[in-house]
């Protein structure tokens, strides 16, 4: 059974809806991520798992109990804010310490569980400042100590690694990767990095305008997009959603690409999902990840299905570990992805190979995936 | 080269702004500090001295008789007991009334920004509307309701309408300096377990100190200085200071004693200016405080 639940979520400000029926599981000790663009609900989602905004309607669980009408504090959760929230007149010892002061948890006791705490995160010498005297990647770690000493069934993190320069961010992302692996406790954990949510995750859930569009492993929201929204909002660089018509040769199917003055590429779709071929004659989008367009000897040899195409290299970006090449399909700016050292040139015709495996086709009408 | 001469330039315009509003500074402090000289020099003097008409000269007999005067002895309407007992209701007034109103203020910017409620914002407009009455226009109500009360002409009365009147002002104050307060804090202490008065108490009154200083320093001189709500609802023996004072300059028979009214003015300014001395100096710090802290 799940460890916590979330079922046909609704919440609205007075007339405005923001939560549109999430429903949602994680399962004990899991790694959940929400993410989505700005204003989506993802802070709000994490608000009323923790209690802090009323739902509206729906039912959330934590570890088999109902708790929508229970106080934030006694739903044993911590939370780390956003802007970490550290109480500015107390020190950090105290800041750390509140919550079991509040709960009258006696001073031998709370000292020790500071001490413990402050050896994790390495902030022992910084117990006795004010958060005023703290860098931001420490008053990161503190407002983390303040949940960590709490042990409780859910951590709730609201985009902690936001006001973080880009280096200390990856250094502390790996930092929360190896205390979840350590403690175990389940997380939900909002960004709207979506290179966090890759890397930490063990289900994500993508969030747009308050509806839940997918939720499931990394793997599956990467390899699997429902639709054009996370097709294109999981993977840097993301992928390319070409505009392309399905045409048949024979017994199989054929996806055509319209150039600007050049020939339209035609390749075979070898293996095509059983809805394409109602599509004939009709137009789609192609999507295909960077990765997956590369030079023919840089290609996956494991793909089952790969076609090859000539195709005209306008631009060149190496990228030290590899080298992106953009050409033009369908009116848009095509990026594949190609070994460092291969040999491109703009403004020359390459071989570039589609890997077919991992190719996915929408509806441009309803964005949602051909399945 | 060209560097040296144009920072010699900058320099000098520098001093000449400086010395320009430094006079200007000077010259203001002045005219602002006159009268408070005057009414200190002749209080001072013997009477004659004053009699004389050299308002301005330092005394040439220094005398603190007038002060004795008028703190103890002199004729305030019938009965010759100084200002002391006055100056004593005021102060029973003023202390419970402005720690009141600055902790019913406190509260009530606490609730409306972070307890906020349908038709919150209607009553934050309500009590804003309390700052635009004039005292005229609540007198004959106020008046009423004391006698119901049966608070009528004692200090206790005057506490109760200084509170009611001041509480759309410090409300106000500290709606404004809470709705900037980051009401993540509010939502951690909750997550802690705090309480909706332990919040209060441990998370937003503690970093609340330069608001208190302007709230406490603007209640205190309103209502230590009224004089319309002391004439109207005290009696004879519940009288605050201000009130006193004018009986003192009013009911001097014969002889008009200068010197005592100047020394009793001054000693009725008095606790205005050590708050705003005192207090004026945390105001500033708090101020530079959160400067910092960024
Ligand atoms: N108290 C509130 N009253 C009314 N509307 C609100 C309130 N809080 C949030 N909203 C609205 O709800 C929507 C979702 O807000 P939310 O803070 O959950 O977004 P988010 O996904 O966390 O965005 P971000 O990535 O910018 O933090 C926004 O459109 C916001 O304007
Ligand atoms: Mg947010």
């Amino acid at each position: 059974m799940s460890f916590l639940q979330i079922q046909n979520l609704e919440k609205s400000f007075g007339a405005t809806r923001i939560l549109k029926g999430v429903t949602l599981e994680i399962e004990e000790g899991g790694f959940l991520v929400l993410v989505g663009p700005s204003g989506c609900g993802k802070s709000t989602l994490l608000n009323t798992i923790a209690g802090l905004e009323p739902i509206t309607s729906g039912e959330i669980r934590i570890g088999g109990r109902r708790v929508n009408d229970l106080h934030p504090s006694k739903r044993d959760i911590a939370m780390v804010f956003q802007s970490y929230a550290l109480y500015p007149n107390m020190t950090v010892a105290q800041n750390i310490a509140f919550g079991m002061e509040i709960r009258g948890v006696p001073k031998p006791e709370r000292d020790k569980a500071i001490a413990d705490v402050a050896s994790l995160l390495q902030i022992g010498h910084l117990l006795d400042r004010k958060p005023s005297q703290l860098s931001g990647g420490q008053r990161q770690r503190v407002a983390m100590g303040r949940a960590l000493v709490r042990d409780p069934q859910v951590f709730l993190f609201d985009e902690p690694l936001s006001n973080l320069d880009a280096k200390l961010r990856i250094d502390m992302r790996t930092e929360i990767k190896r205390l979840h692996q350590r403690m175990g406790t389940t997380i939900v954990y909002v960004t709207h990095d979506q290179i966090e949510a890759m890397t930490l995750a063990t289900k994500i859930a993508v969030l747009k305008d308050g509806i839940l569009q997918q939720f499931g492993t990394p793997a599956e929201i990467y390899n699997n997009p429902v639709n054009m929204f996370v097709a294109d909002f999981m993977g840097s660089p993301a992928m390319n959603l070409v505009p392309a018509t399905i045409g048949g040769n024979g017994s199989g199917l054929t996806v055509n690409f319209e150039r600007e003055g050049r020939p339209p590429v035609s390749l075979a779709v070898t293996d095509p999902p059983s809805g394409l071929a109602g599509f004939k004659g009709k137009k789609v989008v192609f999507g295909v990840r960077p990765e997956a367009l590369t030079d023919p000897d840089g290609a996956d040899r494991n793909a089952s299905s790969t076609a090859t195409a000539d195709l005209h290299i306008e631009v060149v970006e190496p990228a030290g570990s590899d080298t992106f090449a953009v050409t033009n399909l369908g009116g848009k700016g095509v990026v594949a992805r190609l070994r460092a050292d291969a040999n491109v040139q703009p403004g020359t015709v390459t071989p570039l190979t589609f890997n077919l495996t991992k190719t996915v086709f929408f509806d441009p009408a309803t964005e949602n995936r051909i399945h | 080269m060209s560097a040296a001469p144009s920072q010699d330039n900058a320099a000098r315009t520098g001093i000449i702004a400086r010395a320009v509003i430094y006079s200007l500074l000077i010259l203001f402090a002045v005219y602002y500090l006159l009268p408070l000289y005057v009414m200190v020099v002749n209080s001072l003097k013997p009477l004659d001295e004053i009699r004389q008409g050299q308002m301005l000269d330092l005394p040439s007999t220094w005398t603190i008789e007038p002060w004795l005067s008028a703190w103890s002895t002199a004729q305030i309407g019938v009965s010759p007991t100084g200002l002391k007992p006055y100056f004593l209701n005021s102060i029973l007034m003023v202390v419970p009334a402005v720690a009141v109103s600055t902790l019913l203020g406190a509260l009530n910017g606490y609730v409306l920004t972070k307890w906020r409620f349908r038709g919150d914002n209607m009553v934050f407009g309500l009590m804003l509307l309390a700052c635009f009455i004039p005292f005229q226009i609540v007198l004959i109500p106020s008046a009423r309701i004391l006698g119901e009360l049966g608070l009528a002409g004692t200090v206790t009365g005057l506490v109760l309408i200084h509170v009611v009147y001041g509480l759309g002002f410090t409300t106000l104050f500290f709606r404004n300096y809470y709705e900037a307060f980051p009401t993540e804090l509010v939502r951690a202490a909750q997550i802690d377990g705090a309480s909706f008065f332990q919040i209060f108490r441990r998370i937003l009154l503690p970093s609340s100190g330069p608001i208190i200083v302007v709230t406490v320093i603007w209640q205190f001189t309103n209502i230590w200085n009224d004089f319309l709500f002391g004439a109207s609802f005290a009696d004879f023996d519940s009288i605050p200071i201000t009130v006193a004072l004018n009986n003192l300059v009013n009911s001097s028979t014969g002889v008009k004693e200068y010197n005592v009214h100047f020394a009793g003015a001054v000693l009725a300014a008095l606790p205005t200016l050590v708050v705003y001395i005192v207090s004026g100096r945390y105001f500033v710090r708090g101020l530079m405080a959160g400067a910092v802290k960024g």
